[in-house]
């Protein structure tokens, strides 16, 4: 877990202040919404339908324990007691007051968190792999240089102006479970022949109205180039993206103009230009800020293997719990656990304070004191000895936590939609509800099935990259959903096709169903779902889709 | 009215001729873009002291040859969510070694001078509010960094990595 | 008809434009007009000194039935009454405690 030193926390405490005097100045008449709402939301403070929203960052999704104690009390004190984890590893509160946040800001400054550029046209939140330090194969782990570029990219001077957002990705395991190709920016880890640290740098990504995946623009860069190279990327999007068109502002149409192949070039003339003052990354600074994500020092004696087999067979509820929500460790005394956020009838993504509180203890108590949040919206400890597993589920189905469906039919990725957001067009969570309801008796059946459901074109919920996507958009008044098929995040990343005409808001779980059930009536071999789609082609999803009732 | 970035409020002693006006033989004149173009050499030979005016998409690059030529040198903030000015400074110093004033026109808020000036700004043209509201405050927002940029300060890597062991 | 709503600057809570030019969190208070008077509505909505108590005021279709007013969009009636699912069902921020 990376601790602030003297000058990080000073940092933060000077954004405090700032921040506070902009409030004042806000209330006070001094600065026009127009003036102040870049400033509020490079500070992370939206307003949506119902009052402000805060996003607290969380960096590459690291929590310790008493960062998510403070977020439960915040939540507590100034919210209605509960938060929303989010698709790029952030806790949004949606019950927020202006006048209340500079002193969230303040308490979050005691736990060494903010919420500083979680919007805005400027980096936003870095994120990375929740398995990062326990995963079974990883290059390095990836969240030194998340914490780097975190740093490098905090109220930087020449690009917090930007046509547009910037989100940034980096992963070090062949299974990419940050969703790298999705991103403005994206990092693999990579050993070179040598067996030197560099990065696959890929640009380009985004969903949205033109959905985009990343393309890789340099191979190798060797790890003491990544900021001037960073540099250089970022200095040919401020000079050249469109600013003319919100809609056609991101990198990925800058990408998609030039060509990769060109925009590489660009950066690469840019980042030779600047090689006299740019800034080189010293290995014995990573090491130094390695340090920080140090290996814990994990009990290797030996575990009782029958034992929990025979727990296993005993409870049938914990069975399915070890199927679903259980990753293998580095260390075999190991496990990574996800908790699931998504109670088959709740909201996706949703935590009390209550919850949060336990989670924390139970981290305390079982996992090194670190909890990591993933862009599926659930919870991770990353390191509990086989041998508490039993204990560590029932604590967690005690307190409603104890879905074991991660990767399932109702592990669905959700954006809040229009019950709380004031860009939303229709609403997502109460279809993300009844899906859940609707699939969860069959969800073992099914396996692994990714549903990404947003509630406007922004796709926060990431519909693009569902194996079935669902985007609810308004026509003439009703919500209505469009269903695209096909899609798929990870390294195998794919763009869902949009499937046809789209469905009434009651028309979902149905319409849902009959897709499922082409998929189990056609897949072979264990296929997951968009193999099978790709082999046999949309016309029989579409054929029973659409077929009259 | 200017202010400078060491936080003090004077007045503006350029000229900044229209692409109509002629140009004067010895006061301190600016000239836009456009007009530097079609009459660069005419203009290089002048005695007098002069500047450039920059729209925010022009290639520094262009002008960089004659850098040692010009003592001041405007950039624009059209709106102020348009950030191209701050990669145009930060080249004009960096890669090309600009030594003159370099002040930022147009849509110059108080909270982004600290940006401004760490990408090598040292004049802001300004409005009354900048009196009112008591702007050269905004210069000691932070005094930590995290990444080296035009104005010389140390980021904190540097620091840190300075420090006794 | 249409009524003007927007969102308090300090608290961010869900306000329409009254009849007597103030502002009130209940849309059973907010003044409808014709539609042809609405943009003078919106303006009237908009002047006073700085800081206005308004943020992101907007026209809204709506209708009054006897002493209730009723959106015609679910957007707005959402805003008016609340979400539709979850903990806060219902709901709405006016619920919350004024601290300072």
């Amino acid at each position: 877990m990376y601790r602030y030193d003297d000058f990080d926390q000073r940092f933060v405490d000077e954004r405090v202040a700032q921040y506070r005097d902009q409030v004042r100045r806000r209330l006070a008449g001094q600065l026009s919404e127009d003036e102040f709402r870049p400033l509020r939301l490079m500070n992370g403070l939206y307003l949506q339908l119902h009052a402000y929203m805060l996003r607290i960052a969380i960096p590459y999704g690291m929590l310790s324990s008493a960062k998510l104690r403070k977020l439960a009390q915040i939540a507590r004190r100034y919210d209605r007691g509960y938060g929303h984890f989010t698709t790029r590893q952030n806790l949004q509160l949606h019950w927020i007051k202006l006048e209340d946040t500079p002193d969230i800001l303040a308490e979050l400054a005691g736990v060494e968190m903010h919420a500083i550029q979680t919007s805005g046209n400027s980096f936003r939140n870095t994120t990375t792999d929740p398995f990062a330090g326990a995963a079974a194969e990883e290059i390095e782990d990836p969240r030194p240089y998340a914490e780097l570029i975190r740093q490098w990219s905090t109220l930087h001077p020449e690009f917090s102006f930007l046509p547009r957002k910037f989100k940034i990705a980096i992963s070090a395991s062949a299974e990419d479970r940050a969703a790298v190709k999705m991103h403005d920016l994206g990092l693999y880890l990579r050993r070179n022949d040598k067996g030197e640290i560099g990065f696959e740098v890929l640009v380009g990504g985004g969903l949205g109205r033109t959905p985009l995946l990343a393309q890789t623009i340099k191979p190798f860069l060797p790890r003491r180039d990544l900021f001037a190279y960073l540099e250089a990327v970022l200095r040919v999007y401020n000079r050249y993206g469109r600013r003319d068109n919100l809609y056609k502002s991101r990198i990925k149409i800058l990408v998609q103009s030039l060509g990769a192949a060109k925009f590489a070039e660009e950066v690469e003339a840019e980042w030779r230009a600047s090689a006299q003052e740019a800034p080189s990354l010293p290995d014995n600074y990573v090491d130094e800020i390695a340090t920080a994500f140090a290996v814990p020092a994990h009990d290797q004696s030996p575990v009782d293997e029958a034992a929990i087999q025979r727990a296993i067979a005993r409870d049938p509820a914990f069975a399915r719990w070890m199927k679903h929500n259980i990753a293998p460790h580095k260390i075999p005394a190991y496990s990574i656990v996800t908790i699931s956020l998504k109670a088959v009838g709740g909201t996706p993504g949703d935590c009390s304070a209550d919850q949060m509180e336990l989670v924390a203890s139970l981290a305390d108590e079982l996992s090194f004191g670190e909890i990591r949040v993933t862009y599926e919206q659930n919870l991770v400890l990353a390191h509990v000895r086989r041998d508490r597993l039993y204990a560590l589920w029932q604590r967690l189905d005690q307190a409603g936590l104890g879905a074991s469906n991660i990767g399932l039919a109702s592990d669905i990725i959700c954006c809040p939609g229009m019950d709380y957001c004031g860009l939303a067009t229709a609403r997502s969570i109460p279809i993300a509800q009844r899906l859940a309801q609707h699939l969860a008796a069959r969800e073992d059946e099914i396996g692994r099935f990714d549903i990404k459901i947003s509630g406007c074109i922004n796709a926060c919920g990431h519909h693009h990259l569902g194996h079935i996507g669902i985007l609810g958009v308004d026509k003439n008044g009703e919500e209505v959903y469009q269903i695209t098929l096909g899609g798929d995040a990870g390294e195998k990343a794919s763009i869902g096709a949009i499937i046809g005409p789209a469905v009434k808001n009651a028309e979902v779980t149905e319409a849902v169903d009959r897709l499922v059930v082409v998929y189990l009536e056609q897949r072979q071999d264990g296929e997951r779902f968009p193999d099978t789609y790709r082999r046999i082609g949309a016309a029989p999803f579409k054929a029973a889709l659409y077929a009259p009732r | 009215m200017l202010l400078a970035d060491d936080g003090a409020l004077r007045n503006d002693n350029w000229r900044h001729l229209e692409d109509s006006e002629a140009i004067p033989d010895s006061n301190p004149v600016t000239v836009s873009f456009a007009r530097w173009e079609q009459e660069s050499e005419a203009l290089r030979a002048r005695n007098g002291r002069l500047g450039l005016r920059l729209p925010s998409d022009a290639p520094v690059e262009a002008i960089a040859p004659a850098l040692d030529r010009l003592e001041l040198i405007v950039l624009s903030f059209p709106k102020f969510t348009d950030g191209r000015a701050y990669s145009q400074a930060r080249l004009l110093r960096g890669r090309y070694g600009y030594k003159g004033e370099l002040r930022a026109t147009g849509e110059v808020l108080r909270d982004q001078l600290l940006f401004m000036r760490r990408c090598g700004f040292d004049s802001f043209t300004v409005g009354q509010r900048a009196i009112d509201e008591d702007w050269p405050k905004a210069f000691a927002d932070f005094d930590t960094f995290y990444q080296a940029a035009a104005d010389g300060r140390d980021p904190v890597m540097r620091q840190r990595l300075s420090r006794p062991r | 008809m249409q009524l003007v709503t927007g969102n308090r600057l300090w608290d961010g809570v869900v306000i329409y434009f009254t009849a007597s030019g103030t502002w009130s969190p209940a849309i059973d208070d907010a003044l409808l007009v014709e539609d042809d008077a609405a943009d003078a509505l919106l303006a009237k909505a908009q002047q006073g000194p700085s800081p206005l108590p308004v943020i992101g005021a907007a026209l809204v279709e709506a209708e009054r039935e006897e002493e209730r007013v009723y959106p015609v969009t679910l957007r707005e009636r959402i805003r008016a009454v609340g979400p539709t699912t979850g903990p806060m069902t219902g709901r709405r921020a006016t619920e919350l405690v004024k601290r300072s």
